[in-house]
């Protein structure tokens, strides 16, 4: 396809040694959140005093952000589809789509966990306190470093230094966001949705 | 080019110097970043030989008033982190750094920035460290900081000090680098092999450095959440180990041995590695079964996750738990029994030559058989019941990382030194180095095995006249004066053969991989052009062919490249530029952390540094695109 | 080696914490199994280091062009020695499984219970059945099977008697138990086996087998509340120090109405123990003075306040409380 130039890697795997990486840095990750989940899951029913889940969570709410971040994912893809047909201009809209969506998922998390420590809920409450706050903590800070990610890959398209043929660099970002956003829907699943 | 026509601010361009002092802080080349993972890891060596001397004083008779209790458990917990964390991992890491593009015939790593990266959050990671003893205490609740004594806020009392909070955010920096270093030698072994260099064809130090790399990419991230967690507990009032809020204190043990297993695989796979090349070439053989030592490696790598455990058998898992625990750790003895026999095997019909790399590399078989025994018999639960946390233990893994992974390292060091320096340490003092060493560790850990099953316990700042434990006390102690002598030696052979050592040359072992088929010490591109490799052991075939009866012959023409080679016009080989960026991201590590420890908005300007040095990272020119 | 050294040690004196030399079946058990494992690690030691040493004798280099034949694997050996250890490893894993589940086994017979806590650095003692508590030392009957449910106050410890049983680790929050028999009447000493902070070396304990009439003797003493002074005499003198003092705020005397704290060790028969603080001094005045003048100096970390710097006691007080800790049979 025209302005479809792809960086052909002279390596003995045929993959580019970026994807390469961040394939690996994933399959650590999955390493990362799985211990975290882990925690969560064995202190789950186990906090002896409360709040407990069933009193703080609004599971409609939380829907509604984590299809926010489901929806980022397309978003991300219809980006990397852009730069690798050579529209720019489309580029630059998807990426600041799938910010915005993120930011709006931050955000809502933010506000989430302020109702929740207005409830009650603090870090150092109880074990449901503590393991929730550091898990979805740590996969908010994941979410803002996407954002700052794909940010900055707006502003190098927008000065010129994001050319069609660097869409490799929009492609590893977007395999870190689609992970985030997988990761959550996990999160989202195994926290949220099923019950004690 | 889109790319040229944009301004480029001058922050970003690149250094260029490749010689002087700055230029230590801003190479991106493999082989010096070995040399600096190298010198600093010996640096901490002799901290952390200096930290076992210290303890040894106070062991050497009972009620000794050498060290108080305070002091003792800060030692012993700084000799066990500094070994671990600040020793034998970087010390591998040298030899991953220098020998990986070398031995698979590439100019560099995948990443040379993050190699840099890596290198720049060690030394940070290790000083930060270091630094506790004089902010307030090092850390003092083992290596292992099993909680709620570790987690619990420093106002509750049950350790005295903070040092067990530089240990949770200092791990954390330094697993930082280990991570990085993960995903730089699995891109680089699986990626830039030269041509023809099949993965079956790849020398076994390679194939150990790419399955520790796999074990540390997975093991990390385990260690990093239960270090939030224990972090989290003492700065921020988290209750992940507080038994009053439910928390369950074995929750530690089970993150930190998932990890803490792996990890001494991690810390043994690399020596072994290094022993599996310096056999074959003093025996003049190759080494004798190359699929069954790769592929006992990747099942150690694998059963190594499937033991964590055993560490745990004493706290009340229940006899199926410590069964099926039992039985996986009797059987992760089987592959490992498997490279012995290959290492036997190697040197058998061989033609030895008492070098001193092959001395090292004996001793290491000789020594590591024994530790590999002891570990069998901790497998045996009930048996176990009465070792653990005893001196019997202590005999075990020292045998093990030092017996083991110490000799191996010096094995590698005495071997491969000629080729980074261009100069031959010398044999004699080499060999005193390796017999005083190997009495010294002798005399050192060999009776800590029947103290321990004399009932001494480890962690103890001192023991009762009565207990019966003082003799073979102060053998030890004896002993470890002795291997501090041994290693005063090897440093006066470092020192001696820099400047008066016989040149090397390319090729002064005779031996069989690559990296002997460049000058001593390489060019900075490594290799003139990068190899074809059609065999295994690729070196050796273009020297010697095999007659009918199997003996090599040698051929004619084949040979090392031409060391002249390297002074002709070899100049058009472009290189990856220093950087400055990789060392500004990693000084925002240790900010971050002494922020959250002393004044928050200190880590906020952290962060900021880091997301400099990462900006401008990603941002500056590279030379290919 | 091991032997070796055992002689060596047996020359020199007495080793109260060998865990080769049982003192009662389960001990018993795990010495055995050790030595069964023991010999078959040596036989192997001896055939590879053999091997080894002779292959390094055998095939040294005899001139500088020596050029053995590059032999690339044999696939039967390596097969060989793959199945062979295996095969080891699973004889000897029949017996070892087997007494893991023997070990965790409730012994048959009747079972005496004790609960021991620990704490930095002290054990407290419970006989739930028998009602009485004690600290550091745990009596029982001789060739009787003994429970002990251990659990701790605050960080992990661990619970070993090398001579009559391994070690079993006092985890808060959990409840796990070791059971032991002592064979024959004896004083076995144990001590703990997991880190837990300053004074993590000075925190040991008895283990006193009795006679079973003996061992009933010692608990209906036990069972009794506090001896009483005689008025006037110097530990009456000490008895209204205490009872008035901040020693009630973390010790228990029964008897004494007001001291019922739980911090520290119950007193109530202090002075039939014949050991304190986590047995490492024996019960004398001259330890009990020093002990009560300033704890921490003698015990790092020692939660007990100094007598002298924090308590604002004089010696005279000292004087007068030792002599009542004294009385307290």
């Amino acid at each position: 396809m025209a302005g479809d130039v792809v960086h052909v890697p002279h390596t003995a795997t045929g993959l580019d040694n970026r994807k390469l990486g961040m394939w690996a840095f994933l399959g650590s990750e999955c390493l990362f959140f799985g211990s975290l989940i882990a925690t969560y899951l064995l202190y789950r029913g186990r906090s002896i005093q409360g709040p407990f889940p069933g009193d703080v969570y609004d599971i409609p709410y939380t829907s509604v952000s984590s299809f926010v971040l489901l929806m980022s994912s397309l978003t991300m893809v219809l980006a990397l589809h852009a730069i690798q047909r050579g529209d720019h201009r489309r580029l630059r809209a998807w990426l600041l789509a799938t910010a915005l969506l993120g930011i709006t998922f931050v955000g809502g998390q933010v506000f989430e966990f302020t109702v929740f420590v207005r409830e009650g809920l603090t870090l150092s409450r109880n074990l449901f306190g503590s393991s929730f706050f550091v898990l979805t903590g740590f996969h908010g800070a994941h979410v803002t470093m996407g954002i700052l990610m794909l940010l900055t890959l707006y502003g190098m398209s927008l000065t010129g230094r994001l050319p069609a043929e660097r869409a490799l660099r929009v492609e590893l970002v977007g395999l870190y966001w689609h992970f985030v956003d997988i990761v959550w829907i996990v999160i989202f699943t195994v926290v949220y949705l099923i019950p004690t | 080019m889109a790319i040229a026509a944009v301004p480029r601010p001058s922050l970003f361009r690149r250094p260029r110097a490749t010689t002087g002092l700055a230029s230590w802080f801003t190479t991106v080349d493999h082989k010096r970043i070995g040399i600096l993972y190298g010198v600093t890891a010996f640096i901490f060596f002799l901290l952390g030989g200096i930290e076992a001397l210290l303890l040894r004083v106070q062991l050497a008779g009972p009620e000794g008033t050498f060290l108080d209790a305070d002091t003792y458990n800060q030692v012993f917990t700084m000799h066990g982190l500094t070994m671990i964390f600040l020793v034998v991992m970087p010390l591998s890491s040298a030899f991953f750094n220098y020998l990986i593009p070398l031995q698979i015939g590439a100019r560099d790593v995948a990443f040379p920035r993050l190699n840099a990266f890596s290198y720049w959050v060690f030394v940070l990671g290790g000083i930060f460290l270091y630094s506790s003893f004089f902010l307030g205490g090092a850390p003092n609740g083992g290596w292992f900081g099993y909680a709620p004594l570790s987690s619990a806020q420093p106002e509750v009392g049950l350790l005295p000090g903070t040092g067990m909070t530089f240990y949770a955010l200092g791990l954390q920096i330094l697993g930082v680098a280990s991570l990085a270093s993960a995903v730089n030698f699995i891109v680089t072994i699986l990626n830039e092999r030269a041509p023809g260099m099949s993965l079956m064809r790849v020398p076994v130090f390679t194939w150990m450095t790419l399955v520790v790399s796999f074990l540390l990419l997975f093991a990390m991230p385990v260690i990093a959440i239960a270090l939030f967690e224990l972090g989290f507990d003492r700065l921020f009032g988290t209750v992940f180990f507080s038994p009053d809020a439910g928390g369950d204190a074995l929750l530690w043990q089970h993150l930190f041995w998932l990890f803490g297993h792996p990890e001494v695989y991690i810390l043994i796979l690399p020596a072994m590695g290094i022993v599996s090349e310096v056999l074959p070439a003093f025996s003049r053989k190759p080494l004798f079964g190359y699929a069954a030592v790769v592929f006992s490696g990747i099942a150690i790598g694998f059963m190594g996750w499937g033991v964590w455990a055993h560490h745990m058998f004493t706290t009340g898992l229940g006899p199926v738990a410590n069964t099926a625990f039992a039985l996986s750790t009797m059987f992760i003895a089987v592959p490992t029994g498997v490279k012995i026999f290959n290492w036997l095997g190697t040197m058998w019909g061989g033609s030895i030559r008492f070098a001193t790399p092959m001395l090292f590399s004996i001793g290491f078989v000789a020594m590591f058989i024994i530790g590999g025994l002891s570990g069998v018999t901790h497998a045996i639960v009930p048996s176990d019941f009465q070792q653990q946390d005893t001196y019997y233990i202590v005999a075990h893994f020292h045998y093990v990382l030092f017996g083991g992974a110490i000799f191996g390292l010096f094995s590698g060091a005495y071997y491969w030194l000629p080729k980074v320096t261009g100069r031959m340490l010398d044999e004699g003092l080499g060999k005193i180095h390796f017999w005083l060493m190997l009495i010294g560790f002798n005399l050192t850990f060999l009776p800590m095995h029947w103290l321990g099953l004399q009932g001494m316990p480890r962690r103890y700042y001192t023991y009762p006249e009565e207990a019966g434990w003082g003799f073979w006390n102060f053998v030890e102690t004896v002993g470890s004066f002795i291997i501090a002598a041994s290693i005063l030696v090897f440093m006066i052979n470092l020192v001696w053969s820099l400047s008066r050592g016989r040149e090397a040359g390319a090729d002064p072992w005779d031996a069989r991989t690559l990296e002997w088929s460049i000058p001593s010490p390489p060019p900075h591109y490594n290799f003139d052009e990068v190899p074809v490799v059609r065999h295994r052991d690729e070196l050796w075939h273009r020297k010697y062919a095999e007659d009918e009866r199997g003996r090599p012959v040698p051929v004619v023409a084949g040979a090392a490249e031409e060391e002249h080679a390297a002074e002709e016009g070899h100049h058009d080989i472009h290189m990856p530029d220093p950087s400055y960026f990789p060392f500004l991201a990693a000084l925002g590590l240790p900010v971050i952390m002494y922020g959250l420890i002393y004044f928050w908005p200190a880590s906020i300007v952290g962060a900021l540094i880091t997301m400099a040095g990462l900006f401008g990272w990603s941002l500056e020119p590279v030379a290919e695109d | 080696m091991v032997i070796l050294g055992l002689l060596l040690a047996a020359c020199t004196g007495q080793l109260p914490y060998n865990s080769l030399d049982p003192a009662g079946p389960v001990a018993r058990k795990q010495a055995d199994l050790y030595w069964l494992v023991f010999w078959i690690a040596a036989g192997v030691f001896v055939l590879v280091e053999g091997l080894l040493v002779y292959a390094m004798i055998r095939f040294r280099r005899r001139s500088a062009d020596d050029t053995p034949r590059q032999i690339h694997g044999n696939t039967r050996l390596e097969i060989m020695w793959t199945i062979l250890p295996a095969l080891l490893l699973a004889g000897v894993a029949v017996p070892t499984v087997g007494t893991i589940f023997d070990l965790a086994t409730r012994p048959e017979g009747e079972v005496l219970e004790v609960n021991v806590t620990g704490n930095q650095w002290w054990w407290e003692v419970e006989y739930p059945d028998l009602g009485l508590i004690t600290a550091n030392e745990v009596h029982v009957p001789a060739g009787r099977p003994v429970a002990i449910n251990l659990t701790s106050r605050d960080v992990i410890h661990s619970f070993s008697v090398p001579r009559l049983a391994g070690k079993q680790d006092l985890v808060p929050g959990r409840t796990n138990t070791i059971y032991m028999e002592a064979a024959r009447p004896g004083t076995y000493l144990g001590l703990c086996k997991e880190y837990c902070g300053l004074s993590h070396a000075n925190m040991r304990f008895r283990v006193i087998a009795q006679e079973p009439t003996e061992f009933d003797e010692w608990v209906e003493a036990q069972r009794e509340e506090a001896a009483v002074p005689p008025s006037g005499s110097l530990e009456a003198e000490g008895l209204e120090y205490f009872s008035t003092g901040q020693c009630i705020g973390c010790h228990t005397v029964r008897g004494v109405e007001t001291a019922v704290g739980r911090v520290g060790p119950d007193l109530t028969h202090l002075a039939a123990r014949g050991t304190f603080a986590g047995a490492i001094f024996d019960l004398n005045e001259e330890n009990l003075t020093r002990w009560l003048e300033d704890a921490p100096a003698v015990k790092p970390g020692a939660k007990m306040p100094s007598g002298l710097r924090d308590m604002g006691l004089t010696e005279d007080q000292i004087e007068a409380m030792v002599a009542y800790l004294l009385s307290l049979e």
